[in-house]
């Protein structure tokens, strides 16, 4: 299915919650969703038969200084199509719904948004850091990151 | 060489001097040919024992693990010089710090160290485990150089060095255990 008629499908379903298309023509363009209605706009491009996005490929955390991002990178095993989903926060206080129990791979990529760029998923399952240890101050990915002098004695 | 009078050497020619002894192929008298004795203060044979039984941890980080795992193979057998790997750091006389080490590592890496045995020695093997490496400027998360946790006897270049680099770092190691005084008088 081609994205602008994935875009069209979501816009008549959730309404003012599906903001635009990005890129389209691109491959994969993205649809920008309201925080809010990112878990039922999730579990509606997954089950939705002509849709069946089964396929989280990938969560990724963006900064764009004045805001933050979160992109989601979904593929149809059965139909073969690709879309993105991207989902706009604020700078300050960043969370949105977790979508691990739409897709449960959504879970370490989730935790690993958290742990580069301090981005909260509500009602995850296990949101803990993943990669930097559990005292470690800060999210690194964050452009205005402060490198800490020492870490537990060592210069960092 | 003048004789010394204090020692009240007779002056006049001396007896001959006997032939240098090489290790291990002086046929000693009344032992028969094929007897073999090697003399030497009790450093020498301790070092020597240190140095040809030099079971390293498997600890590889990154890719210099991969490296180690070929110098441990067949093609280049580390065997030849005493060097097995061991999975635990309780049997381990050397640690070979292959690989970035980060400071989440880093708690452990201090650890496994104190967990070896006296003697030990460490090699730290290629540019992360060096300085950094790569990651020397703006990381956050790698520890510039191994040495800032535990004392390192031999850095071996190269990222990520050869096998025969490795093995070379290795009999430089032997060489300074030969040269180790483990008994007499402390300077």
């Amino acid at each position: 299915m081609e994205t602008q008629a994935v875009f069209d499908m979501l816009k008549g379903k959730f309404g003012d919650a599906v903001v635009e298309l990005q890129g389209a023509g691109f491959s994969p363009a993205f649809v920008v969703v309201a925080p809010a209605a990112v878990k039922e706009v999730s579990r509606f491009l997954k089950e939705d038969p002509a849709l069946s996005f089964d396929s989280l490929m990938c969560l990724s955390g963006v900064d764009y200084k004045e805001k933050f991002a979160v992109a989601y990178h979904l593929h149809s095993l059965k139909h073969r199509h690709a879309i993105g989903l991207k989902v706009m926060l604020p700078r300050e206080n960043p969370s949105l719904p977790t979508v691990d129990d739409v897709w449960p791979a959504a879970n370490f990529q989730e935790r690993e948004a958290y742990d580069l760029f301090g981005i909260a998923f509500e009602g995850s399952k296990d949101l803990r850091r993943i990669l930097l240890p559990e005292d470690w101050e800060g999210h690194p990915l964050r452009k205005d990151y402060k490198y800490p002098d020492f870490y537990h004695g060592i210069k960092v | 060489m003048s004789p010394d009078p204090a020692h009240g050497q007779p002056p006049g020619p001396g007896p001959p001097p006997a032939a240098p002894l090489a290790h291990g192929s002086a046929p000693f008298p009344g032992l028969g040919p094929e007897a073999h004795v090697m003399v030497g203060n009790a450093d020498l044979f301790v070092n020597w024992a240190r140095k040809s039984s030099l079971w390293y941890l498997l600890f590889a980080t990154a890719c210099c693990g991969i490296e180690l795992m070929q110098a441990g193979a067949s093609r280049y057998d580390m065997d030849r010089f005493g060097a097995v790997f061991r999975a635990t750091p309780r049997q381990s006389d050397l640690m070979l710090v292959a690989g970035t080490i980060t400071h989440k590592m880093a708690d452990r890496v201090k650890r496994l160290y104190d967990q070896m045995p006296e003697p030990k020695y460490v090699i730290s093997m290629g540019s992360c485990a060096n300085t950094g490496g790569p990651f020397y400027k703006d990381s956050y998360c790698v520890v510039k150089g191994v040495d800032l946790l535990i004392p390192v006897d031999v850095y071996i270049p190269g990222c990520p060095p050869r096998p025969e680099a490795l093995i070379d770092g290795i009999m430089s190691l032997q060489k300074i255990i030969m040269r180790k005084k483990n008994y007499g008088a402390k300077a």
